[in-house]
Protein backbone atom coordinates (compact mmCIF):
# COMPACT_ATOMS: atom_id res chain seq x y z
CA UNK A 1 0.00 0.00 0.00
CA UNK A 2 2.16 3.00 -1.14
CA UNK A 3 0.83 6.58 -1.99
CA UNK A 4 3.02 8.20 -4.84
CA UNK A 5 2.99 11.73 -4.12
CA UNK A 6 4.64 13.99 -7.24
CA UNK A 7 4.84 17.89 -6.48
CA UNK A 8 5.77 19.94 -9.51
CA UNK A 9 6.73 24.20 -9.42
CA UNK A 10 5.57 24.99 -5.96
CA UNK A 11 5.97 28.09 -4.80
CA UNK A 12 4.93 29.42 -1.53
CA UNK A 13 5.48 32.85 0.74
CA UNK A 14 4.70 34.24 4.12
CA UNK A 15 4.52 37.96 4.23
CA UNK A 16 6.29 38.23 0.56
CA UNK A 17 9.13 36.06 1.78
CA UNK A 18 9.00 32.96 -0.55
CA UNK A 19 9.81 29.87 1.53
CA UNK A 20 9.59 27.07 -1.14
CA UNK A 21 10.48 28.23 -4.72
CA UNK A 22 9.67 26.37 -8.03
CA UNK A 23 10.34 23.14 -5.36
CA UNK A 24 9.45 19.97 -7.31
CA UNK A 25 10.20 16.00 -6.33
CA UNK A 26 8.10 12.71 -6.63
CA UNK A 27 7.82 10.49 -3.65
CA UNK A 28 7.42 6.53 -3.99
CA UNK A 29 7.22 3.89 -1.36
CA UNK A 30 10.08 3.91 0.91
CA UNK A 31 11.59 6.28 3.56
CA UNK A 32 12.71 9.75 3.01
CA UNK A 33 14.59 11.73 5.12
CA UNK A 34 14.22 15.24 4.82
CA UNK A 35 16.82 17.64 6.01
CA UNK A 36 17.54 21.43 6.32
CA UNK A 37 18.26 24.32 8.42
CA UNK A 38 15.42 25.92 10.59
CA UNK A 39 13.37 28.03 8.41
CA UNK A 40 14.70 26.53 5.79
CA UNK A 41 10.90 25.28 4.71
CA UNK A 42 10.84 21.77 5.82
CA UNK A 43 7.67 21.84 7.40
CA UNK A 44 5.87 24.30 4.84
CA UNK A 45 6.88 21.55 2.60
CA UNK A 46 5.02 18.76 5.07
CA UNK A 47 2.09 20.91 5.43
CA UNK A 48 1.73 21.40 1.78
CA UNK A 49 1.54 17.61 0.98
CA UNK A 50 -0.61 16.71 3.68
CA UNK A 51 -3.09 19.55 2.59
CA UNK A 52 -2.67 21.31 5.74
CA UNK A 53 -1.52 24.55 3.44
CA UNK A 54 -1.77 26.01 0.01
CA UNK A 55 0.94 26.11 -2.45
CA UNK A 56 1.12 30.17 -3.97
CA UNK A 57 1.50 28.48 -6.87
CA UNK A 58 2.32 24.26 -8.27
CA UNK A 59 0.36 21.20 -8.81
CA UNK A 60 0.31 18.67 -6.38
CA UNK A 61 -0.74 14.57 -8.38
CA UNK A 62 -1.69 11.77 -5.90
CA UNK A 63 -1.42 8.44 -7.75
CA UNK A 64 -2.27 5.13 -5.78
CA UNK A 65 -1.94 1.64 -6.28
CA UNK A 66 -4.61 0.86 -4.27
CA UNK A 67 -8.69 2.11 -4.47
CA UNK A 68 -8.21 2.14 -8.42
CA UNK A 69 -12.03 3.92 -8.97
CA UNK A 70 -11.29 7.09 -7.13
CA UNK A 71 -10.70 9.76 -9.63
CA UNK A 72 -7.54 11.04 -7.86
CA UNK A 73 -6.08 8.40 -9.14
CA UNK A 74 -6.49 9.40 -12.44
CA UNK A 75 -4.12 12.28 -11.93
CA UNK A 76 -7.94 14.53 -11.58
CA UNK A 77 -6.97 15.98 -8.34
CA UNK A 78 -4.31 18.69 -9.98
CA UNK A 79 -4.65 22.50 -8.80
CA UNK A 80 -3.12 25.80 -9.92
CA UNK A 81 -3.83 28.12 -7.02
CA UNK A 82 -6.51 27.58 -5.09
CA UNK A 83 -8.56 29.16 -2.14
CA UNK A 84 -8.68 28.27 1.49
CA UNK A 85 -12.25 27.50 0.66
CA UNK A 86 -11.33 24.61 -1.33
CA UNK A 87 -9.51 23.04 0.96
CA UNK A 88 -12.63 21.47 2.58
CA UNK A 89 -13.95 19.99 -0.70
CA UNK A 90 -15.27 16.38 -0.08
CA UNK A 91 -12.98 15.17 -2.46
CA UNK A 92 -9.69 16.79 -0.72
CA UNK A 93 -11.39 15.30 2.64
CA UNK A 94 -11.02 11.68 0.52
CA UNK A 95 -7.32 12.12 -0.15
CA UNK A 96 -6.81 13.93 3.46
CA UNK A 97 -7.94 10.99 4.84
CA UNK A 98 -5.32 8.64 3.14
CA UNK A 99 -2.28 10.63 4.15
CA UNK A 100 -1.86 12.03 7.40
CA UNK A 101 1.23 14.20 9.38
CA UNK A 102 3.08 13.70 12.53
CA UNK A 103 2.70 17.42 14.17
CA UNK A 104 6.08 18.32 15.67
CA UNK A 105 3.83 19.11 18.54
CA UNK A 106 1.59 16.25 18.41
CA UNK A 107 -1.39 17.94 20.10
CA UNK A 108 -3.42 15.29 22.49
CA UNK A 109 -6.57 15.57 22.88
CA UNK A 110 -7.67 16.06 26.79
CA UNK A 111 -9.20 12.53 26.93
CA UNK A 112 -7.75 8.79 27.18
CA UNK A 113 -4.74 7.34 25.84
CA UNK A 114 -6.99 4.62 24.06
CA UNK A 115 -9.07 7.31 22.72
CA UNK A 116 -6.82 9.60 21.57
CA UNK A 117 -5.24 6.86 19.27
CA UNK A 118 -9.36 5.47 17.89
CA UNK A 119 -9.82 8.94 17.22
CA UNK A 120 -9.15 8.52 13.22
CA UNK A 121 -11.39 5.33 12.99
CA UNK A 122 -14.43 6.82 15.01
CA UNK A 123 -14.43 9.86 12.46
CA UNK A 124 -14.16 7.60 9.83
CA UNK A 125 -17.99 6.08 11.10
CA UNK A 126 -15.89 2.49 12.02
CA UNK A 127 -17.82 0.24 14.53
CA UNK A 128 -16.69 -0.20 18.13
CA UNK A 129 -15.02 -3.76 17.87
CA UNK A 130 -13.39 -2.82 14.59
CA UNK A 131 -11.80 0.45 16.46
CA UNK A 132 -10.84 -1.54 19.88
CA UNK A 133 -9.03 -4.55 17.73
CA UNK A 134 -7.21 -2.54 15.74
CA UNK A 135 -6.15 0.63 18.67
CA UNK A 136 -5.27 -1.98 20.81
CA UNK A 137 -2.89 -4.03 18.24
CA UNK A 138 -1.42 -0.41 17.69
CA UNK A 139 -1.06 0.75 21.16
CA UNK A 140 0.89 -2.57 21.91
CA UNK A 141 3.15 -1.89 18.88
CA UNK A 142 4.25 1.65 20.38
CA UNK A 143 3.87 0.19 23.65
CA UNK A 144 1.86 1.96 24.88
CA UNK A 145 -1.24 -0.35 25.86
CA UNK A 146 -0.45 -0.75 29.77
CA UNK A 147 -2.02 3.37 29.77
CA UNK A 148 -4.78 3.25 27.22
CA UNK A 149 -7.02 4.26 30.28
CA UNK A 150 -4.51 6.81 31.12
CA UNK A 151 -5.29 10.64 30.32
CA UNK A 152 -3.05 11.21 27.26
CA UNK A 153 -2.16 14.72 29.06
CA UNK A 154 -0.07 13.36 31.74
CA UNK A 155 2.21 11.20 29.21
CA UNK A 156 5.82 12.06 29.00
CA UNK A 157 6.94 13.47 25.92
CA UNK A 158 8.27 10.57 24.70
CA UNK A 159 4.67 8.98 25.40
CA UNK A 160 3.51 11.26 23.47
CA UNK A 161 5.19 11.11 20.51
CA UNK A 162 4.64 7.52 20.36
CA UNK A 163 0.94 8.21 20.96
CA UNK A 164 1.32 10.69 18.02
CA UNK A 165 2.39 7.95 15.66
CA UNK A 166 0.15 5.09 17.22
CA UNK A 167 -2.72 8.02 16.14
CA UNK A 168 -1.35 8.29 12.92
CA UNK A 169 -0.68 4.44 12.28
CA UNK A 170 -3.92 2.93 12.86
CA UNK A 171 -5.58 4.86 10.22
CA UNK A 172 -2.94 3.23 8.08
CA UNK A 173 -1.88 6.13 5.79
CA UNK A 174 -1.05 5.35 2.77
CA UNK A 175 1.74 8.35 2.68
CA UNK A 176 3.02 9.14 6.49
CA UNK A 177 4.90 12.55 7.00
CA UNK A 178 6.41 13.03 10.39
CA UNK A 179 8.08 16.54 11.22
CA UNK A 180 10.82 16.30 13.58
CA UNK A 181 9.34 13.64 15.65
CA UNK A 182 12.24 12.98 17.65
CA UNK A 183 13.38 16.36 18.54
CA UNK A 184 11.91 16.42 21.92
CA UNK A 185 12.71 13.17 22.90
CA UNK A 186 15.45 10.87 24.39
CA UNK A 187 17.77 8.42 23.23
CA UNK A 188 15.77 5.48 24.38
CA UNK A 189 12.90 6.95 22.71
CA UNK A 190 14.62 8.04 20.01
CA UNK A 191 15.87 4.52 19.06
CA UNK A 192 11.85 2.74 19.63
CA UNK A 193 10.16 5.70 16.95
CA UNK A 194 12.90 4.80 14.71
CA UNK A 195 12.14 1.40 15.28
CA UNK A 196 8.25 1.71 14.66
CA UNK A 197 8.65 3.80 11.44
CA UNK A 198 11.39 1.10 10.43
CA UNK A 199 8.42 -1.33 10.66
CA UNK A 200 5.74 0.33 9.14
CA UNK A 201 7.61 0.59 6.17
CA UNK A 202 8.34 -3.15 6.02
CA UNK A 203 5.21 -4.47 7.16
CA UNK A 204 2.90 -2.04 5.25
CA UNK A 205 5.32 -0.54 2.49
CA UNK A 206 4.17 2.64 3.59
CA UNK A 207 5.63 6.31 1.85
CA UNK A 208 7.06 7.90 4.82
CA UNK A 209 9.06 11.40 4.92
CA UNK A 210 10.60 12.61 7.30
CA UNK A 211 11.77 16.31 8.50
CA UNK A 212 14.94 15.80 11.06
CA UNK A 213 17.88 17.48 11.92
CA UNK A 214 19.49 14.48 12.76
CA UNK A 215 21.86 13.41 9.98
CA UNK A 216 22.53 9.88 11.96
CA UNK A 217 18.73 9.38 11.74
CA UNK A 218 18.93 9.06 7.91
CA UNK A 219 21.66 6.41 7.98
CA UNK A 220 19.85 4.43 10.89
CA UNK A 221 16.16 4.76 8.95
CA UNK A 222 18.13 3.83 5.32
CA UNK A 223 16.05 6.18 3.76
CA UNK A 224 16.66 8.36 0.87
CA UNK A 225 17.72 12.03 1.96
CA UNK A 226 16.76 14.86 0.53
CA UNK A 227 17.85 18.68 1.45
CA UNK A 228 16.01 21.73 1.60
CA UNK A 229 18.20 24.01 0.00
CA UNK A 230 17.10 27.72 -1.24
CA UNK A 231 13.62 27.08 -1.21
CA UNK A 232 13.94 23.81 -3.37
CA UNK A 233 14.30 20.03 -2.70
CA UNK A 234 17.54 18.48 -3.70
CA UNK A 235 18.24 14.38 -3.17
CA UNK A 236 21.77 13.63 -1.46
CA UNK A 237 23.68 10.84 -3.18
CA UNK A 238 26.50 9.20 -1.46
CA UNK B 1 -35.17 41.17 65.11
CA UNK B 2 -37.61 38.72 66.27
CA UNK B 3 -39.67 39.13 63.03
CA UNK B 4 -36.71 38.18 61.30
CA UNK B 5 -36.05 35.26 63.19
CA UNK B 6 -39.65 34.12 63.64
CA UNK B 7 -39.79 34.30 59.46
CA UNK B 8 -36.94 31.74 59.55
CA UNK B 9 -38.46 29.35 61.96
CA UNK B 10 -41.67 29.13 59.92
CA UNK B 11 -39.98 29.50 56.55
CA UNK B 12 -38.42 26.33 57.45
CA UNK B 13 -41.63 24.52 58.43
CA UNK B 14 -43.37 25.52 54.63
CA UNK B 15 -39.93 24.07 53.42
CA UNK B 16 -40.33 21.17 56.07
CA UNK B 17 -44.07 20.58 55.09
CA UNK B 18 -43.65 20.66 51.49
CA UNK B 19 -45.99 22.90 50.69
CA UNK B 20 -47.70 22.61 47.67
CA UNK B 21 -48.01 26.45 47.13
CA UNK B 22 -43.77 26.41 47.49
CA UNK B 23 -43.75 23.30 45.37
CA UNK B 24 -45.49 24.94 43.29
CA UNK B 25 -43.82 27.94 42.24
CA UNK B 26 -40.32 26.31 42.86
CA UNK B 27 -41.50 23.90 39.95
CA UNK B 28 -42.65 26.66 37.70
CA UNK B 29 -39.07 28.65 38.16
CA UNK B 30 -37.17 25.14 37.36
CA UNK B 31 -39.38 24.60 34.21
CA UNK B 32 -39.12 28.18 33.17
CA UNK B 33 -35.11 28.61 33.56
CA UNK B 34 -34.77 25.28 32.44
CA UNK B 35 -36.04 25.38 29.41
CA UNK B 36 -34.84 28.82 28.49
CA UNK B 37 -31.54 27.26 29.47
CA UNK B 38 -32.12 24.39 26.86
CA UNK B 39 -32.82 27.31 24.52
CA UNK B 40 -29.91 29.73 25.03
CA UNK B 41 -27.50 26.61 24.41
CA UNK B 42 -28.80 25.11 22.10
CA UNK B 43 -28.76 28.42 20.26
CA UNK B 44 -25.39 29.65 21.90
CA UNK B 45 -23.50 27.08 21.64
CA UNK B 46 -23.01 27.00 18.10
CA UNK B 47 -22.65 31.00 17.96
CA UNK B 48 -20.26 31.19 20.47
CA UNK B 49 -17.90 28.06 18.49
CA UNK B 50 -18.48 30.05 15.01
CA UNK B 51 -17.30 32.55 16.17
CA UNK B 52 -14.56 30.93 18.11
CA UNK B 53 -13.26 28.98 15.19
CA UNK B 54 -14.45 30.91 11.57
CA UNK B 55 -12.88 34.03 10.54
CA UNK B 56 -15.66 36.15 9.15
CA UNK B 57 -16.85 40.15 8.24
CA UNK B 58 -18.38 41.74 11.61
CA UNK B 59 -16.58 38.87 13.75
CA UNK B 60 -15.21 41.82 16.20
CA UNK B 61 -17.88 43.44 16.33
CA UNK B 62 -19.94 40.23 17.48
CA UNK B 63 -17.58 39.25 19.98
CA UNK B 64 -18.00 42.69 21.42
CA UNK B 65 -22.02 42.16 20.81
CA UNK B 66 -21.85 38.92 23.05
CA UNK B 67 -20.08 40.44 26.36
CA UNK B 68 -21.96 43.85 25.97
CA UNK B 69 -24.93 41.85 26.25
CA UNK B 70 -23.79 39.68 29.11
CA UNK B 71 -24.60 42.80 30.86
CA UNK B 72 -27.88 43.25 29.67
CA UNK B 73 -30.55 44.71 31.94
CA UNK B 74 -32.74 42.34 32.59
CA UNK B 75 -35.55 45.34 32.88
CA UNK B 76 -34.42 46.54 29.83
CA UNK B 77 -35.38 43.31 28.02
CA UNK B 78 -38.66 42.75 30.10
CA UNK B 79 -39.55 46.52 28.99
CA UNK B 80 -38.58 45.66 24.78
CA UNK B 81 -40.50 42.07 24.67
CA UNK B 82 -43.05 43.77 26.53
CA UNK B 83 -43.60 46.04 23.77
CA UNK B 84 -43.25 43.64 21.07
CA UNK B 85 -45.79 40.97 22.96
CA UNK B 86 -47.97 43.21 23.80
CA UNK B 87 -51.50 43.67 22.24
CA UNK B 88 -50.54 46.46 20.30
CA UNK B 89 -46.99 45.51 19.76
CA UNK B 90 -45.92 43.42 16.42
CA UNK B 91 -46.50 39.75 17.77
CA UNK B 92 -49.42 40.87 20.11
CA UNK B 93 -51.18 38.50 18.18
CA UNK B 94 -49.60 35.58 18.99
CA UNK B 95 -51.09 36.37 23.12
CA UNK B 96 -47.78 35.88 25.01
CA UNK B 97 -47.85 38.60 27.07
CA UNK B 98 -48.83 37.37 31.21
CA UNK B 99 -47.47 33.54 30.22
CA UNK B 100 -44.80 31.16 30.84
CA UNK B 101 -44.18 31.39 27.53
CA UNK B 102 -42.95 34.92 28.01
CA UNK B 103 -40.78 34.32 30.49
CA UNK B 104 -39.11 31.48 29.20
CA UNK B 105 -38.09 33.78 26.42
CA UNK B 106 -37.41 36.78 28.48
CA UNK B 107 -34.88 34.81 29.97
CA UNK B 108 -33.22 32.80 27.19
CA UNK B 109 -32.35 36.32 25.97
CA UNK B 110 -30.86 36.65 28.92
CA UNK B 111 -29.13 33.18 29.09
CA UNK B 112 -28.22 33.52 25.29
CA UNK B 113 -24.95 36.00 25.22
CA UNK B 114 -23.71 34.30 28.53
CA UNK B 115 -23.40 30.69 26.92
CA UNK B 116 -22.51 31.96 23.50
CA UNK B 117 -19.81 34.83 25.25
CA UNK B 118 -18.43 31.98 27.42
CA UNK B 119 -18.63 29.15 24.92
CA UNK B 120 -16.49 31.57 22.43
CA UNK B 121 -13.63 32.17 25.26
CA UNK B 122 -14.15 28.80 26.09
CA UNK B 123 -13.11 27.30 22.37
CA UNK B 124 -10.30 30.57 21.39
CA UNK B 125 -9.07 29.16 24.47
CA UNK B 126 -8.01 25.50 23.06
CA UNK B 127 -4.56 24.99 22.17
CA UNK B 128 -4.76 25.49 18.08
CA UNK B 129 -2.56 22.80 17.39
CA UNK B 130 -5.94 20.29 18.38
CA UNK B 131 -7.40 21.88 15.49
CA UNK B 132 -4.41 21.25 13.04
CA UNK B 133 -3.85 17.59 14.67
CA UNK B 134 -7.80 16.26 14.18
CA UNK B 135 -7.32 17.80 10.17
CA UNK B 136 -4.20 15.88 9.81
CA UNK B 137 -5.92 12.57 10.92
CA UNK B 138 -8.91 13.64 8.15
CA UNK B 139 -11.15 14.83 10.43
CA UNK B 140 -14.02 16.88 8.04
CA UNK B 141 -14.36 20.85 9.25
CA UNK B 142 -17.48 20.03 11.04
CA UNK B 143 -15.92 17.02 12.96
CA UNK B 144 -13.16 19.96 13.76
CA UNK B 145 -15.59 21.57 15.40
CA UNK B 146 -16.59 19.10 18.20
CA UNK B 147 -13.66 18.23 18.61
CA UNK B 148 -12.53 21.40 19.89
CA UNK B 149 -15.67 21.83 21.61
CA UNK B 150 -15.29 18.88 23.48
CA UNK B 151 -11.54 20.17 24.47
CA UNK B 152 -13.47 23.14 25.44
CA UNK B 153 -16.46 21.32 27.51
CA UNK B 154 -15.02 22.33 30.97
CA UNK B 155 -15.08 25.89 29.91
CA UNK B 156 -18.71 25.07 28.22
CA UNK B 157 -20.30 23.79 30.83
CA UNK B 158 -19.14 26.63 33.37
CA UNK B 159 -20.71 29.16 30.95
CA UNK B 160 -23.99 26.84 30.89
CA UNK B 161 -24.50 26.36 35.16
CA UNK B 162 -23.80 30.17 34.93
CA UNK B 163 -26.30 31.51 32.63
CA UNK B 164 -28.64 29.17 35.06
CA UNK B 165 -27.18 30.98 37.59
CA UNK B 166 -28.48 34.25 36.41
CA UNK B 167 -31.65 33.00 34.79
CA UNK B 168 -32.64 31.25 38.10
CA UNK B 169 -31.59 34.74 40.74
CA UNK B 170 -32.88 36.99 37.68
CA UNK B 171 -36.61 38.67 38.63
CA UNK B 172 -36.43 42.44 36.40
CA UNK B 173 -37.43 40.76 33.13
CA UNK B 174 -40.03 37.98 34.20
CA UNK B 175 -41.95 40.29 36.38
CA UNK B 176 -42.87 42.37 33.56
CA UNK B 177 -43.60 39.66 31.04
CA UNK B 178 -44.96 37.07 33.13
CA UNK B 179 -47.42 39.58 35.05
CA UNK B 180 -46.76 37.58 38.22
CA UNK B 181 -49.73 35.88 37.97
CA UNK B 182 -50.74 33.24 40.95
CA UNK B 183 -50.25 29.69 40.39
CA UNK B 184 -49.35 30.46 36.60
CA UNK B 185 -46.25 33.07 36.23
CA UNK B 186 -45.39 33.31 39.90
CA UNK B 187 -41.85 31.78 40.42
CA UNK B 188 -39.40 32.64 43.60
CA UNK B 189 -37.82 35.04 42.73
CA UNK B 190 -41.33 37.24 41.79
CA UNK B 191 -42.43 35.74 44.91
CA UNK B 192 -40.01 37.07 47.31
CA UNK B 193 -40.35 40.82 45.93
CA UNK B 194 -44.07 40.52 46.03
CA UNK B 195 -44.32 39.21 49.74
CA UNK B 196 -41.49 41.21 51.18
CA UNK B 197 -43.61 44.55 49.91
CA UNK B 198 -46.84 42.90 51.73
CA UNK B 199 -44.75 42.25 54.64
CA UNK B 200 -44.85 38.46 55.09
CA UNK B 201 -41.55 37.02 55.46
CA UNK B 202 -42.65 33.33 56.15
CA UNK B 203 -42.73 32.51 52.42
CA UNK B 204 -40.26 34.77 50.96
CA UNK B 205 -37.63 34.04 53.27
CA UNK B 206 -38.62 30.01 52.61
CA UNK B 207 -38.02 31.31 49.24
CA UNK B 208 -34.61 33.03 49.86
CA UNK B 209 -33.06 30.46 51.63
CA UNK B 210 -34.46 27.71 48.21
CA UNK B 211 -32.59 29.79 46.20
CA UNK B 212 -29.53 30.07 48.20
CA UNK B 213 -30.13 26.28 48.15
CA UNK B 214 -30.21 26.23 44.66
CA UNK B 215 -27.37 28.55 43.85
CA UNK B 216 -24.97 26.90 46.48
CA UNK B 217 -25.26 23.70 44.75
CA UNK B 218 -24.76 25.13 40.85
CA UNK B 219 -21.75 26.63 42.86
CA UNK B 220 -20.83 23.25 43.80
CA UNK B 221 -21.20 21.68 40.44
CA UNK B 222 -19.11 24.57 38.97
CA UNK B 223 -16.47 24.11 41.16
CA UNK B 224 -16.30 20.40 40.73
CA UNK B 225 -16.54 20.28 37.18
CA UNK B 226 -13.80 23.10 37.09
CA UNK B 227 -11.53 20.97 39.36
CA UNK B 228 -12.08 17.61 37.64
CA UNK B 229 -11.04 19.74 34.60
CA UNK B 230 -7.95 21.07 36.11
CA UNK B 231 -7.00 17.76 37.44
CA UNK B 232 -7.20 16.05 34.04
CA UNK B 233 -5.23 18.48 32.78
CA UNK B 234 -2.83 18.42 34.65
CA UNK B 235 -3.23 21.55 36.51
Amino acid sequence: MSLVLSLTDIWKSYNGKPVLKDCSYSFGAGIYVLMGPNGSGKSTFLRICTLLENPDEGKINYFSDTHLSLPLLRGELKWGVFSENNIFKKRDIELKRRITLLLPRVGVFNTTVFKNAAYGLKIRGMGHDEIEKKVNTVLEFVGLSHKKNHNAIMLSSGETQRLGIARAMVIEPEALFLDEPTASVDQENTEIIENIILNMKEENGSTVIIATHDTSQAERLVGRVLIMQNGKIIEKTF
Amino acid sequence: MDSITEGIRKAFLLIFSLDTELLGIIFLSLKVSGIALVIATITGLPIGALVGLKRFPLRRVTISLMNTFMGLPPVVVGLFLYLILSRSGPFGFMGLLYTPSAMVIAQSILAFPIVASLSHSAIVNVDPIIKQASMTLGATPFQVTLNMMREARYGIISGVIAAFGRVMAEVGAILVVGGNIAGYTRVMTTTIALETDKGNFELAIALGVILLMISLIINMVLHLIQRKGMVKSGI
